[in-house]
């Protein structure tokens, strides 16, 4: 459904303390493969191929986030569940948080992209550092 | 009754008068809100925060990902 994160990504004008703050809501996409924990791997893997971005999102039929599946360790053999091979718990992000901060932290922590969730979990897109830092300057 | 909206409603029903809530934490609302929208956070919304509302107009609620 559409909300605060829709608006802001269609740049219509808001009001506030900061209302032209490039912030990681402005920047992010929602076309990121989102898959449950029971998906087999080959499947998450051939929408990964398919994507243009190199994991998938692992949440729950709510759309609460519950790990990242890179498409690295979705090329063994195994054609379990994307569960067995998700790392739980990624580093996550608010969509109000200037693409500044966020841009900072993911080269702090040697990652290329940001997941942008809800506060209580749910997945609202993806962010690269590189658009994070074209939005905001480069830091 | 509530009734879930596309951005394209939103405008017709501020034309009538509608009432734009935030119901996100003051954190969220204050660098950047819809305009004219009051905050009334989700967590602290009860019937005393809500009485700053006109019960005879429409009210759009809004979140992160809803409307």
């Amino acid at each position: 459904m559409p909300g605060k994160v829709d608006w802001l990504a269609h740049n219509l004008p808001v009001e506030g303390a900061r209302p032209d703050a490039p912030i990681a809501g402005r920047v992010m996409h929602d076309d990121a493969v989102l898959c449950r924990p029971t998906d087999r791997i080959a499947d998450v893997r051939a929408s990964i191929e398919r994507s243009p971005y190199p994991f998938a999102l692992v949440t729950s039929d709510d759309g609460t986030l519950l790990g990242r599946a890179p498409s690295s360790a979705l090329d063994s053999a195994s054609d379990g569940p994307v569960w067995e091979v998700a790392e739980p718990g990624p580093k996550t992000f608010r969509p109000h948080v200037a693409v500044e901060k966020v841009a900072a932290v993911l080269a702090d922590k040697g990652l290329r992209w940001a997941i942008v969730t809800t506060s209580d979990g749910r997945v609202l897109g993806v962010a690269s550092r590189e658009d994070l830092e074209r939005a905001g300057g480069s830091v | 009754m509530a009734t879930r909206i596309w951005l394209e409603q939103l405008q017709d029903l501020v034309d009538l008068g509608a009432q734009v809530v935030e119901v996100l934490p003051q954190d969220d609302y204050a660098p950047a809100h819809l305009p004219g929208a009051i905050n009334l956070p989700l967590r602290e919304l009860d019937e005393r925060h809500a009485a700053v509302l006109d019960r005879a107009r429409p009210v759009v609620v809004y979140c992160w990902d809803s409307l």
